[in-house]
């Protein structure tokens, strides 16, 4: 294949793209959240239809109307969120919906053969270097699988042409290096990857060349090995960025919140959280580092009063000193003291915002006790949604737009802006940058810096190792559950902080 | 008294509205649409079967048994599928709300169904508030030879009509092709994920007209089947009661598997006549409570399916959910 090239017109969400991909090649799209990377690529895959413009394949003009036409031509894409049916098995996901065998015979509409197709799978899976189990049901599955399963469905229906839209978002740092071995090994095959992203290292890391967008245009594209994160940055932002986190000296430290001994079980009594014990100072940013389910969720919900605790305690320890133990008081008496707990999850919306109001009612969740008698106070919500729309440069039509409609990154600047906005005595928040783009990154960084100017004892959990040892002043190491170490975030290493992450003890790594 | 011989037929011939009727309901369920509307549809069903047989019988010619029944069978599809295509237009193509929708349908068949059983009944001028259509039911009857029926063995499995052995080909067939069939997968596949079919290159909407049209048809013939075999083909309004309500709670209780409803429509049918078995003279309020037992059976095994959580045995994940490809 040869040359795509495609332009469109009245829709700002790609404006009169060009963009040529090369056999045997790893492409990486770059660009903000919102730039329109998924939109361009999802033209390619069939799933919108372009407004303008078209697609060549080989030198050849083509219509792409439907995902159908894509495979047809080759194109396969794996989705941010995955296109999987859960209750099915890896093979029935992989086969589903095809009308003819991988040698081009028509599979009749009859009794399916899937051990055939699992047979297939398995040679796929040999080839690449995948491991897979056809007949284990995706309910049963880690992302990762998940994700292989997606890449090899694409590869069962014999694309050379692989888009992968921000793949590693939901990776560990493990995962991610097996996934790009095997891209690596699918171009050695001749196949062609386009992986959309917006994190520089794996740019670097894994592909040939760099296409940026910006705002819905096509800015440039650059070889990788010739380029650095720096020019990459500011073509994607459009403007001078530094790379470089600020780190404004703790003042006036004293202890916060004091956590002794604390010990939570989960439902079905597996102990998610044992013998933690740790002090948040005021002034300072504690980051929180551990492998994702290590029990920083339920740390941070013992500390708002949304856990079940099971043993220990945690005092909250006012500017005069006077210690109040939160185990067992009402979340909303725990929030009154200031205590505020930003939580991005996986999926952005399953905490915190409710998707179908809009930016205002959203904000009116935090302070609608504070109306006057029984009506609630409109006004300032809405003052507040415009501050936040405007500081945090939140693309969206208007504040009564419902939060769903916005992209995830810009739902993400909503939800931490609006608990900046509480001025918080502790501020903690999870992921807040999850699947953030570097400028909005560093927006969220400068936020946390200036709340911890302010006094506020914050408590960061985050999942890039990189930020949190540049950010942080001390470093709170969890493994299972467990407090592995604690480390000064000037001095520690980050393979110090990675193996506190996967072993106990860290002591004896020394 | 109590004769297992004779409660087994009667419980079967109970049971087979509500296998066609949740048969249908389950076709209807697994593309993701929850038909509340398969009440309507099957009294729809019945009623059109009857208009079709009525207007045969009435016509002057010599009853002939085959035509006798092609007549009302063809005519209780026609009406049945037009409702579903009813369905599709408002749930589908314009995505209406399901629940209201159904709700309205239910309502509309049983209100479509009393209005021309009245006509009916006025046109025959009768004293009872009841057609009878003793030529087409007896046609209806046809089953085994009546050799064959004799002893405890023929009572139990030889003594019913065609449309008995027909309603549950039906439902082994239907569980057949969603499980075993390509098409099956794909059908599913739409009701459980319609994103993941659609971006497979399924087509959603041909996919759910498709199989809630012939999920309706099925349904209608359970309404079709009540009063030309059941109910020996006297019509009166309202007769039918409830049992499309059944039909859909049957479903639950199948956790959406026609093979397994086979069995358990019979239990259900058994449920329903069980309060006829009780000693005469007993309170009229008892009575009552064991026509209850079936509902109450449905609402123990949806405690018991959400409770135990099995991945395999919950509703299809997408049920009630319209779908549009480019919402997010």
């Amino acid at each position: 294949m040869r040359n795509i090239s495609k332009a469109f017109g009245d829709k700002i969400a790609n404006n009169k793209v060009d963009l040529d991909i090369y056999r045997g090649e790893i492409l990486s799209l770059l660009g903000e959240n919102g730039s329109g990377k998924t939109t361009l690529m999802n033209m390619l895959s069939g799933i919108y239809f372009p407004d303008e413009g078209e697609i060549y394949i080989d030198g050849k003009p083509v219509m792409i109307s439907s995902p159908k036409d894509a495979f047809d031509h080759g194109i396969g894409m794996i989705h941010q969120h995955f296109k999987l049916v859960n209750v099915f098995s890896a093979a029935e996901n992989i086969v589903l919906g095809m009308e003819t065998d991988p040698d081009g015979n028509p599979i009749p509409k009859g009794k399916i053969n899937i051990e055939e197709a699992s047979k297939r799978i398995r040679e796929i899976c040999e080839l690449y270097g995948f491991d897979v189990d056809p007949d284990q049901k995706v309910y049963d599955m880690s992302v990762s699988q998940k994700q292989t399963v997606e890449i090899v469905k694409v590869l069962y229906r014999g694309a050379d042409i692989l888009i992968l839209d921000e793949p590693t978002a939901v990776l560990t740092p493990q995962e991610t290096e097996k996934l790009f071995a095997v891209l690596r090994n699918m171009k050695a095959d001749g196949k062609t990857v386009v992986i959309i992203t917006h994190k520089l290292h794996e740019v670097e890391a894994i592909s040939d060349k760099v296409a940026v967008l910006r705002k819905g245009e096509f800015i440039g594209q650059l070889i990788t090995k010739d380029t650095n994160a720096q020019e990459m940055t500011n073509m994607m932002v459009g403007r001078e960025v530094k790379l470089n986190i600020d780190r404004p000296e703790p003042k006036d430290v004293t202890p916060r919140i004091v956590v002794k001994n604390l010990t939570v079980k989960s439902d079905d009594g597996i102990v998610k959280l044992d013998d933690v014990s740790f002090t948040a100072n005021k002034g300072e940013v504690l980051g929180i580092a551990g492998i994702s389910g290590c029990g920083q969720k339920e740390l941070l919900e013992s500390i708002a009063g949304l856990q079940q605790i099971d043993g220990g305690e945690i005092l909250f320890i006012e500017d005069d000193g006077k210690e109040t133990n939160l185990v067992g008081i009402d979340p909303v008496e725990i929030d009154r003291m200031g205590v505020s707990l930003a939580f991005v999850p996986e999926d952005r919306l399953g905490m915190g915002l409710v998707g179908d109001m809009d930016l205002a009612d959203n904000m009116m969740l935090r302070s609608y006790r504070s109306g006057k008698g029984s009506f609630t106070d409109r006004k300032s919500p809405r003052e507040l949604a415009e501050k936040i729309v405007d500081e945090l440069e939140v693309v969206t039509p208007g504040i009564d737009t419902p939060v769903r409609r916005l992209s995830g990154g810009n739902i993400q600047k909503v939800l931490v802006g609006r608990e900046i906005a509480l001025n918080p005595t502790v501020l903690m928040t999870a992921y807040a940058v999850r699947g953030l783009d570097i400028n909005a990154s560093y927006m969220i960084y400068d936020l946390v810096n200036k709340q911890k100017e302010r006094g506020v004892a914050v408590i960061f959990v985050g999942e890039d190792l990189d930020v949190l040892l540049e950010l942080s002043d001390r470093i709170l190491v969890l493994c299972g559950g467990k407090v592995s170490g604690i480390v000064d975030g000037r001095t520690a290493e980050k393979n110090e902080v990675g193996l506190l992450m996967t072993k106990l003890g860290g002591g004896e790594i020394g | 008294m109590f004769s297992l011989v004779s409660f087994i037929p009667r419980a079967i011939v109970q049971s087979i509205p509500l296998l066609l009727g949740c048969t249908g309901e389950t076709l209807n369920e697994k593309v993701g649409s929850l038909n509340l509307g398969i009440p309507g549809v099957m009294y729809v069903g019945a009623i059109s079967g009857v208009i079709g047989s009525f207007l045969y019988e009435n016509s002057g010619a010599q009853f002939n048994g085959v035509v006798g029944v092609l007549i009302p069978l063809i005519s209780c599809l026609v009406g049945s599928l037009l409702m579903g295509l009813i369905f599709c237009l408002l749930t589908v193509t314009l995505r209406a709300n399901q629940n209201v929708t159904g709700l309205a349908m239910a309502t509309f068949g049983v209100g479509f169904g009393n209005f021309f059983g009245g006509s009916i009944m006025k046109l025959t001028g009768s004293d009872v508030p009841s057609i009878a259509l003793t030529a087409t039911s007896g046609a209806f009857k046809t089953g085994f030879p009546a050799s064959m029926k004799g002893g405890a063995i023929g009572q139990v499995l030889f003594s019913y009509g065609f449309m008995t052995y027909v309603a549950i080909a039906i439902a082994l067939i239907a569980h057949f092709i969603l499980k075993k069939t390509r098409t099956g997968l794909e059908l599913r596949a739409v009701g459980e994920n319609p994103a993941t079919a659609d971006a497979a290159g399924i087509n959603i909407t041909k996919y759910k007209y498709f199989s809630i049209c012939i999920g309706c048809m099925i349904a209608g013939l359970g309404g079709l089947f009540y009063v030309m075999d059941y109910a020996s083909g006297v019509w009166s309004n309202d007769a039918f009661g409830d049992r499309g309500w059944l039909a859909i709670a049957l479903v639950i209780f199948s956790i959406w598997r026609p093979n397994v409803a086979v069995l358990e429509s019979i239990l259900f049918g058994g449920l329903l006549i069980l309060y006829l078995y009780i000693p005469t003279g007993t309170n009229f309020a008892t009575k009552e409570l064991y026509k209850m037992i079936p509902y109450i059976v449905t609402i123990v095994v949806l405690i018991f399916i959400s409770v135990k959580n099995k991945k395999d045995s919950q509703p299809p994940e997408a049920l009630g959910l319209p779908y549009f490809r480019e919402d997010r």
